[in-house]
This record gives structure tokens, sequence and C-alpha cells, in this order.
């Protein structure tokens, strides 16, 4: 882990607008993330922990773009970054198969030809150790696990830097977990990622997680190491988490 | 793994909705008789072998005339469906996709359109571009058409538009177009392909309406619900002529329910 950052969020605060016939009122501003403050380091898995309903989605979104920030500026070191998300069931889209799903990121860039294609889809395939019969299927006709390794093949098949993965294995029994995240870890070694772990189960990112952040009501209260976090924790909240998942 | 089967109410209506189609194809070049050829010695005839439907006033073959009107009836309701289908899909894809002030608005537009009658409104229409020519009755009721199809697509575009793999392909810079098109369109198909069943059968009833009440296909064109206003005077000497007429719409609709029903079923069976 090195000390160059891929990403920087400097106190971003925002939320949503719903949208309303009659303007965007203030009435219609549902402010989520307050000050929120951190850095992604090249090469590290960064843990983001917290109750349901504390914003870690609202986070993720805001870093892929998709909600603007009210305030703060969120700062990109590397090209698009990716998600990987909770539920592998509306991750594929169901009316189309595994080779399409992994080639469309691909032809969307629109850099290489159709043999190239090809073979970026193979060697992705294979990274994420799924038979090549998968190619053929449609999302339906796999398991959760199988549709979780296609999932990241997909975000990973353009060679991004950073990838935010959303509880990406809460979903999962606990024996395909296990393979997930061995998994997400060679990935990092093979293709040089950074990720950004959404996880509310705190023994996950304790296996996974280099560093993590608690997030309580829209706030990042505490930061540090694993160490530093799990086995001397100074705020109440963090204290109050890590009981409870004892 | 799951296999998506074929129903017998698919399967009926397929079988019924195509006798029909290919009936009414093969009648565009050859029907038993010529349908406008009159015979004095053989009018009111009831069914026999030669005329299986009957004859006539002019004695003229029931069952050539319901075949090129069954053709006329089912060219109407098929360029009908397509006008609805192609550009409700197109408004209900946008403004459900996009969503925001336009899509507001335009579903207002569409719930007052949709609160009117749908003959009246194809009446209104008929009377701006005028009455007696097919064209102007499909176009009346394309127009008619395209408020239930919208409505649909809309729903199922906005249903769609947050779900994680549509968030994905937009991550991966795909454009709205190839969105919609590409990443949507294919996934609203389970519930197009029964609205455009149920909207095969509503033009059939309306265009046979129309032409009954006299406001839609008239002669040299005959479609079924010309052919049954001409038999409703003659109801009491040659009654095969209106139940024949109506028996075959009757069928068409019921073909058309069974594959709209059929589809249904079999998207229940594999969800």
């Amino acid at each position: 882990m090195s000390q160059q950052p891929v990403l920087e969020v400097r106190h971003v605060t925002g939320g949503y607008h719903t949208p309303s016939l009659f303007g965007r009122g203030k009435n219609n501003y549902h402010e989520v993330l307050h000050d929120v403050d951190f850095t992604v380091y090249h090469g590290e898995i960064l843990g983001l922990v917290g109750e349901s309903g504390t914003g870690k989605s609202t986070l993720a979104r805001m870093i892929l773009g998709l909600v603007k920030p009210e305030q703060g500026e969120i700062i990109h070191h590397t090209p698009r970054p990716q998600i990987i998300f909770q539920d592998p069931y509306s991750a594929l889209n169901p009316a189309y198969t595994v080779e399409w799903s992994l080639e469309e990121p691909l032809r969307i860039y629109g850099k290489y030809d159709a043999a190239e294609r090809k073979r970026r889809v193979r060697d992705m395939l294979e990274r994420v150790e799924l038979p090549e019969e998968c190619l053929k299927a449609k999302p339906d006709e796999l398991s959760g696990g199988q549709r979780q390794r296609v999932s990241i093949a997909a975000a990973l098949i353009r060679r991004p830097r950073f990838l935010i993965a959303d509880e990406p294995v809460s979903a999962l029994d606990v024996t395909i977990q296990a393979q997930i995240l061995r998994l997400m870890r060679n990935l990092r070694q093979e293709l040089d990622l950074s990720y950004l772990f959404i996880s509310h189960d705190l023994n996950v990112v304790y296996q996974l997680c280099d560093r993590v952040l608690v997030m309580k009501a829209g706030r990042i209260v505490e930061q540090g190491t694993i160490d530093q976090v799990f086995n001397h924790p100074q705020e109440e909240y963090t204290k109050k988490l890590l009981a409870a998942a004892e | 793994m799951k296999k998506k089967t074929i129903n017998g109410y698919l399967l009926v209506g397929l079988i019924i909705t195509g006798v029909l189609l290919l009936t009414a194809l093969v009648g565009t070049f050859y029907t038993p008789f010529d349908p406008n050829a009159m015979n004095a010695a053989e009018k009111f005839q009831a069914p026999t072998l030669t005329h299986i439907f009957g004859t006539d006033n002019f004695g003229r073959d029931i069952f050539s005339r319901v075949i090129k009107g069954s053709g006329t009836t089912m060219a109407i309701a098929l360029a009908t469906v397509a006008i609805g289908a192609v550009l409700g899909t197109l408004i209900g894809a946008v403004t459900g996709y996009f969503g925001g002030v336009v899509d507001e608005a335009l579903m207002r537009l569409n719930d007052a359109l949709t609160a009117f009658p749908s003959i009246l409104l194809a009446l209104l229409v008929i009377s701006i571009v005028g009455p007696g020519n097919k064209y102007n009755v499909v176009l009346a009721l394309g127009i008619v058409f395209i408020p239930s199809f919208a409505r649909v697509t809309r729903t199922a575009f906005a249903g769609l538009r947050d779900v994680n793999y549509i968030t994905s392909a937009r991550l991966m810079g795909a454009k709205n177009g190839r969105i919609m098109l590409l990443h949507m369109l294919p996934n609203t198909a389970r519930v197009l392909l029964p609205a455009i069943t149920i909207g095969f059968n509503n033009a059939v009833l309306a265009e046979a309406s129309m032409s009954f009440l006299g406001i839609g296909v008239t002669p040299p064109d005959a479609s079924l619900g010309y052919l049954l206003s001409e038999a409703q005077d003659k109801l009491s000497r040659a009654p095969w002529y209106a139940l024949c007429t109506g028996g075959v719409i009757a069928l068409l609709v019921f073909g058309a329910g069974l594959i709209g029903e059929g589809l249904q079923k079999m998207d229940r069976e594999v969800a």
C-alpha cells in the first residue's frame, strides 16, 4: 500500500432532491451526508461500515457521479470507477447472455475489434474462475455466487483501477462469501486495484480490509487501520457496533 | 434451469389466429366465388356445401365476402396496433426513462385522453380527417391507441430506470438511446407483447363498431364491421349472414385474447 491517493472525498455534504411538478423547493431536499472527508490510497481495501440507512450507498452513488454533492469536492485520480452491487440478481441484464453482458462495456468503449473483445471477455472469465460454458448462459441459469463473479468480471472488463463494492457478499451464504472475498483479494494483486468496500458485516470487513471508516447518520465518526478501530475503538458508536458483531 | 414452455392457451390462440390470418392472406388473391358477383338465382340461400356461409340478398357468396372482409379488418387492426405501439412505446419510453416535469405533464394529458371512450375519440379524429377511407380509419384508431401503449411502456421503463444493471450500463458510458433500446426494451417485452394482443383485439372491435356505425370502411372495401351493418336489416331473411360475420369477429378476438393470456401465463411460470 502506498500513500498515493486514488480518490479524495473532501468535506462532502449532500443528499437527494425529490422532483416535483412545481419546482425544486427546499422542502424536497433530504440531506444524507454531512461533511464527509476521507482518502482512498492506492492498493488498499478501505472498509466503510455503519448501520443501514446511514448513507453508505448514497456516498457510493456520489463517488460514481450519480448524485451531485451540495458542498465539497470529490477528486478522482483514476479513470471511471466501477461498482459491484449487493444483489447479484439485479446486477445483470436478464435479457442477455453472460457473454453479451461482459462484452457490452467494451462495445460501448468502442476501441477494440470483435476478436480483441472476445479475447478480453475470455481472459476476464478465467480471472473470476468461471468455466467457459457460462458465456452462453442467461443470468437466471446461474447460481448467486456465479452471478456475483460475472458482475465482478463485468465491472473489471474495462480495467478500472478503483472499484466500489456495495455489500458484495451480503446476499450470499457463508462458504460462497469466503470464495468471493478471496477472489477480490487476488484480483487486487493481479489487476492492481483499490477498493472501497461497503458492508454492515464487521466480520467480513475485519477479514478483508486494510483500513476502515465508521459512519453514523451521514458522518464519519471514526477512521483508522483495522487494528486501531477493531481493537482500540475510541467512539461509543464503534464499540456498540463491535459488541453487536461479536 | 427454467425453460419456457408453450402452454395450451398460447398454442390454441396461435392456431386460431394463424388459420384466420392464412385464410385472409389466401383470400387476397383467391376466394371460392367473386365476393361481389351477384346471382339473382341464388339469393338468400341458407348455408349449403357450395355456399358454406350462405348467400345474401344479391346472391353473393357470404363466405367469400367474409374472407375478404376479415382481411381488411385484420390489416386495419394490425396497422392500428403498429402505429399505436410504435408511437406509444416511443413516448412511454422517453417519459418513463427521463421522468421529471415532461413526464408528469404528458401522463396527465394521457389520463385525460384515456378518460374519453375510445370510439368517441376516434369519431373526433374522423371528423377532422374525413370519413369513408380505410387509411383515415387506421389513422384515427392509431392515434386513439397511442395512450394505452404509452402508459404500459412508461411504467415498465420507469421501473427499470434505477435497476442495478441499468446503473452499470450508465457508468460504462452507454448513451441514453442505447440504454433504452438495447438494455431496457427487451426487458419490457413481457408487458408489451400482451399489450399488443389486447390492442389488436380492441382495434378489431373498434373497427367493427366504426364500420357498423357507418364512419369506418365504406364500399368498395368491405370489412367485417361493414358486413355486419349490411347483415343487420336482413336479419330475419338471412340470419346466417350476421351469425357467420359475427362469429368470425368473435373468433378473431378469442384467438388474439388467448395469445395474450398465454403470454402472461408463460411469463408468470418463468418468473
